[in-house]
């Protein structure tokens, strides 16, 4: 038994950081919201060439096969650096397309999700009702009343998030090159996908309320009023130290859930995980805004970008009453 | 990354079927009474019978030399089998794990085997009455005499005190020293000449604890654990285990969390999702404690200011979770019973082993390295 990352994932996880602290990632995050997605896309290559979207594929595929714990790993430093587009949304589609099995439309998308060359989005109604970045997604997807169909983009809605590009969609045509569009096996990968979406969010939010952790830490040692660093006083390390707390115990959830994906626990575990990461990053984000002060409340700050997004996230991939629901009647029954 | 349990499964299979065969079937009274100080040590006896009572320690002591592993895993299975709390929790939890680390060859053989056995039964003496949070201002003294020292003061809020056999607790022994400086750690027999012990009514009325008076009461030399004057370092080297994983383990909330669980199945209204949300949280938090065991014990560095991030956690989960198993009684949660008397004990978690907000001055300083104020002490604190 060993429940802490091995060497190589921890490489990993620490070879990502680097890569994604060159990358000035809220700049690019703000182009993002502004419609210039070049400087996102050039990113989602690098990451596509550090191997992310290869870990949700599997070998047959061009894959490294399904890997949670390095996939947690790597949608942690997501979050901690405010990657805009569709890393969740791609990842549950390559999971969908893997669990369908054989046929003409995973193999033309799994290939490309893995190297990088495909972006893929998905709407889950009721939990995951827009789909992420629809106009930059080369394939996007929905599941109508159990028929896995093509999703057509409508208007874009704005979210608190300026980074998050949700869409409307209506359901299409079921894509070309399924040949069976609904029942049992279409159910399952459906379910599938939504707990890796469910999981990779949990894992992001974790990665939201460390960063804003860090942050709103720097910002406590330097800032100064009455003479003294504000970090000194007892009511700004009380606040900090409740949101240490909340990270120290969702960090185990989301590793636990990672191991347990695709077993029998899997959507109780990711619902465990998914519920701790949202109040601990939320907790996150709260404190930051008000430790940061009027700074914090301003659009052209950095951080505020990260505290949007742990409001954001806090409700995407299912809202936290909805996944203490799925831990109680798993637990109970009913 | 694993979850691998399978090497301790022997091990828990053994544990399982005995308590299976032994575990009393109706609840010992409770172990704040006199009557069920007794049936807790008669128990404490039979535990070690078996070599079920220290898994964790070297068997010349009468343990098994059980993995970090296989001891959480007996304390998943202890506590899922509903067995008695554990009355000799203060000298195997705390007072061991100091002698492990600071006691004399001849300490270890006299005081582990009868702590093992339930027949010598330890309280703990920190607090005073002006010296709480603020430990380090403690005034009860310790004075050179011929072949040892002559105690004298006043300590309080001593767990168990009302009904154990030996106490253990810091002496200021150089009274020029200030504060951290000078202090002794000692053993103490409580029936010793010279101390008088008042039992103090817990909130619920049990005489959980009590108040020591010390009238030049002798302690020879061979109870000075460490160094005369080191009693601080000595004290804190260990503080972590109380607010660690090793007072509180992750089994004792898994198993609760699971009971409240099965609460809500046979009382719950289905259409009260603000209580559901509430026994989800319960077993999701006690679920993230049993995550959070293993990964501490995956790792190789040692947990020193982390646990006070466990405390924090453990006692506030263990309120909550009371509180909503009381709630879910509805007019039957005043009502004497197992989960008012698990309440009762969880309101005192904030407050013993160095209240929560000391707790949070440690992880604000010692871990996220804010800066440090005047007078932000953190003791090594109480348990009861």
């Amino acid at each position: 038994m060993k429940f802490v990352l091995d060497a190589e994932q921890k490489l990993f996880g620490e070879t990502m950081d680097k890569l994604l602290s060159g990358a000035g990632t809220p700049a690019v995050a703000r182009d993002w919201a502004a419609g210039t997605q070049e400087p996102g896309l050039a990113l989602w290559r690098s990451l596509a060439d550090a191997g992310v979207f290869a870990l949700a594929v599997p070998e047959s595929a061009g894959g490294a096969g399904l890997l949670p714990v390095e996939l947690v790993t790597a949608f942690g430093e997501i979050g901690r650096h405010g990657v805009p587009g569709p890393y969740a949304e791609t990842v549950a589609v390559a999971v969908l397309l893997a669990r369908l099995g054989s046929g003409p439309l995973p193999a033309a998308w799994l290939p490309r999700i893995a190297e990088g060359s495909a972006i893929a989005s998905l709407a889950l109604p009721p939990a995951v009702p827009y789909a992420l970045d629809a106009d930059v997604a080369d394939v996007v997807l929905t599941v109508d009343g159990g028929t896995l169909r093509s999703a057509i983009p409508g208007a874009i809605r704005a979210s608190l998030d300026p980074a998050r590009r949700l869409f409307s969609v209506t359901a299409g045509d079921v894509p070309a090159g399924v040949a069976a569009p609904a029942g049992a096996r279409v159910a399952a990968a459906t379910a599938e996908a939504y707990d890796m979406g469910v999981l990779a969010c949990a894992a992001q939010l974790a990665g939201v309320g460390r960063r804003l952790l860090e942050v709103t830490v720097d910002y406590a040692k330097t800032r100064r009023q009455f003479g003294r660093p504000i970090g000194e006083f007892q009511a700004i390390k009380h606040h900090l130290a409740n949101v240490l707390v909340g990270l120290e115990y969702t960090r185990p959830l989301v590793h636990g859930a990672a191991l347990a994906y695709g077993s029998p626990d899997s959507p109780r575990e990711v619902s465990a995980a998914k519920a701790a990461a949202s109040d601990a990053a939320y907790l996150a984000a709260r404190i930051a805004l008000q430790v940061h002060g009027a700074i914090g409340y301003t659009d052209e700050y950095d951080p505020s970008l990260l505290i949007r997004k742990a409001r954001a996230l806090y409700s995407a991939w299912g809202s936290p009453a909805s996944h203490r629901a799925r831990v109680v009647s798993s637990l109970a029954g009913g | 990354m694993d979850l691998d349990l399978s090497p301790a499964e022997p091990f828990r299979a053994e544990v399982r079927e005995w308590l299976r065969a032994h575990v009393p079937a109706t609840p010992l009274p409770s172990l704040e009474t006199g009557k069920g100080f007794a049936a807790h040590r008669a128990w404490e006896r039979e535990l070690h019978a078996v070599r079920l009572s220290v898994v964790s320690w070297p068997e010349e002591y009468g343990g098994r030399n059980a993995t970090p592993l296989e001891w959480l895993v007996f304390e998943e299975e202890y506590y899922a089998a509903g067995a008695p709390g554990r009355v000799s929790q203060n000298g195997i939890n705390l007072l061991a794990p100091t002698l492990f680390q600071h006691g004399t060859p001849e300490q270890l053989a006299r005081v582990l085997p009868p702590m093992a056995s339930g027949e010598v039964i330890w309280a703990q003496a920190w607090s005073e009455p002006g010296a709480g949070s603020d430990l380090a201002s403690l005034r009860a003294s310790a004075t050179r005499a011929d072949g040892g020292w002559l105690l004298n003061g006043q300590k309080t809020w001593s767990s168990r005190a009302a009904f154990a056999d030996w106490g253990f607790g810091l002496f200021r022994s150089d009274p020029e020293a200030e504060r951290h400086r000078g202090l002794s750690y000692l053993m103490f027999p409580l029936n010793a000449e010279g101390i008088t012990r008042r039992p103090i009514g817990r909130i619920d009325g049990k005489p959980a604890f009590a108040e020591l008076f010390f009238d030049d009461v002798f302690v020879p030399d061979r109870d000075v654990i460490g160094r005369p004057g080191d009693g601080w370092r000595v004290a804190m080297s260990t503080a972590g285990n109380e607010r660690g994983l090793t007072l509180r383990s992750p089994g004792r909330f898994m198993a609760a969390a699971s009971r409240l669980v099965e609460l809500w199945r046979t009382h719950g209204d289905p259409a009260d999702t603000a209580l559901r949300d509430r026994v989800a949280d319960a077993w999701i938090k006690a679920h993230a404690y049993r995550l959070k065991g293993f990964e501490t014990i995956s790792r190789t560095a040692g947990v020193g200011a982390e646990s006070s991030v466990n405390k924090v956690f453990w006692s506030e989960l263990d309120v909550a979770l009371h509180e909503t198993a009381l709630d879910l009684l509805g007019p039957d949660g005043e009502l004497a019973g197992e989960w008012l008397e698990g309440y009762v004990f969880s309101l005192a978690g904030p407050i013993y082993a160095g209240t929560n907000e000391i707790q949070r001055n440690v992880i604000a300083e010692r871990i996220l390295g804010l800066p440090r104020a005047l007078n932000s002490a953190h003791g090594p604190g109480r348990r009861p």
